[in-house]
């Protein structure tokens, strides 16, 4: 984990967030309600193990294997444990799939619910009040602000995340990659594409 | 910052759009602190998202979300606080002593909350 930039004082210095944190995990250690080693093992988990290549890999499987699509739409949250990407707030998930006639979009209004067991912790625009307050008023706005724009006639579906519901959006596999292997499928699903603001990448942009 | 320069900014990073996922490290223990009390049953994640929504929807938010993890801290002693686990007077005096302790600590040695010159 990165230090503190605090070379240039002889003393340690610190910062009245970084004080507080440290005050609130000296009352519950001493409480025993946390243990600082599971801190450190959380914070390595979502530095380092959790992030949208496990969402990559379940929109590419989606992709090439068709039941494990149909499965992925009737019930998300079990066709995703199966890949032992499982939420740690016993939230369920479900995929929105992306057609020619319709685009999803996934926001939380409320603040930052995300679908962290395959797109790790979210990006930090997806928690700028910007973001949230705009998507659902003006998604077509929205997108442009990603330069994503989609034809006049595509639907643009947003879907407002909750505690206990997560979306995924499953883009669409782009043309002229009949060829690839799930491996290098999954390396053109960006996790914009997996929440709407973007696209799957064309072969050969990854 | 505009929502486009978010964006840009998350896109600006060299090797695609991994930024960091936080920016001190206090951040990261702030959020592993409340996912450890969530797997503990100290409350449920519904409620957690409540609290955590209160403190962003102030009207001082941040539009670029900076303040995000700031947010984050607040509704987490506001649930301790909520619950009787400890007093914001109690968060604020220990705070206090790893600030001074922090001081009295050589540059370059971990800083113990013993270190604090007016510990009693």
């Amino acid at each position: 984990m990165p230090h503190n930039h605090d070379d240039h004082h002889h003393d340690n210095e610190l910062d009245p967030m970084a004080a507080r944190v440290r005050a609130l995990e000296t009352i519950l250690t001493q409480k025993g309600l946390v243990d600082p080693l599971a801190i450190d093992a959380i914070v390595e988990t979502y530095e380092t193990k959790v992030g949208p290549r496990n969402g990559a890999k379940v929109v590419a499987k989606a992709w090439v294997d068709p039941e494990y699509a149909d499965w992925l739409k009737r019930d998300a949250t079990e066709a995703i444990a199966s890949l032992s990407y499982t939420g740690r707030q016993g939230e369920h998930m479900q995929a929105v799939f992306n057609t020619p006639d319709t685009h999803n979009l996934v926001v939380c209004t409320l603040c930052s619910c995300y679908p962290w067991s395959v797109l790790g912790l979210p990006p930090v625009w997806y928690k700028s009040p910007p973001y949230r307050s705009k998507a659902v008023i003006d998604p077509r706005g929205v997108l442009g602000e990603f330069d994503l724009i989609l034809p006049a006639t595509t639907n643009i579906r947003v879907w407002d995340s909750t505690a206990e519901l997560r979306y995924l959006v499953v883009p669409m596999r782009p043309a002229g990659t009949e060829g690839l292997s799930e491996g290098q499928l999954a390396d053109l699903v960006t996790r914009d594409s997996m929440i709407g603001t973007g696209l799957a990448l064309a072969p050969g942009a990854a | 910052m505009s929502l486009r320069e978010l964006i840009t900014h998350s896109r600006g990073i060299p090797g695609h759009s991994d930024t960091p996922v936080f920016a001190e490290p206090w951040q990261a223990e702030a959020f592993a602190m409340v996912i450890a009390l969530h797997d503990r049953g100290l409350f449920s994640w519904d409620e957690w998202a409540n609290s955590l929504s209160a403190e962003l929807k102030r009207p001082d938010a941040l539009d670029d979300a900076s303040d995000y993890y700031h947010c984050w801290l607040a509704a987490l002693e506001s649930i301790i606080t909520t619950k009787n686990i400890a007093g914001r007077g109690d968060i604020d005096d220990l705070a206090a002593a790893w600030q001074r302790a922090a001081h009295a600590t050589p540059h370059g040695q971990p800083i113990k909350l013993e270190n604090d010159p007016d510990r009693s």
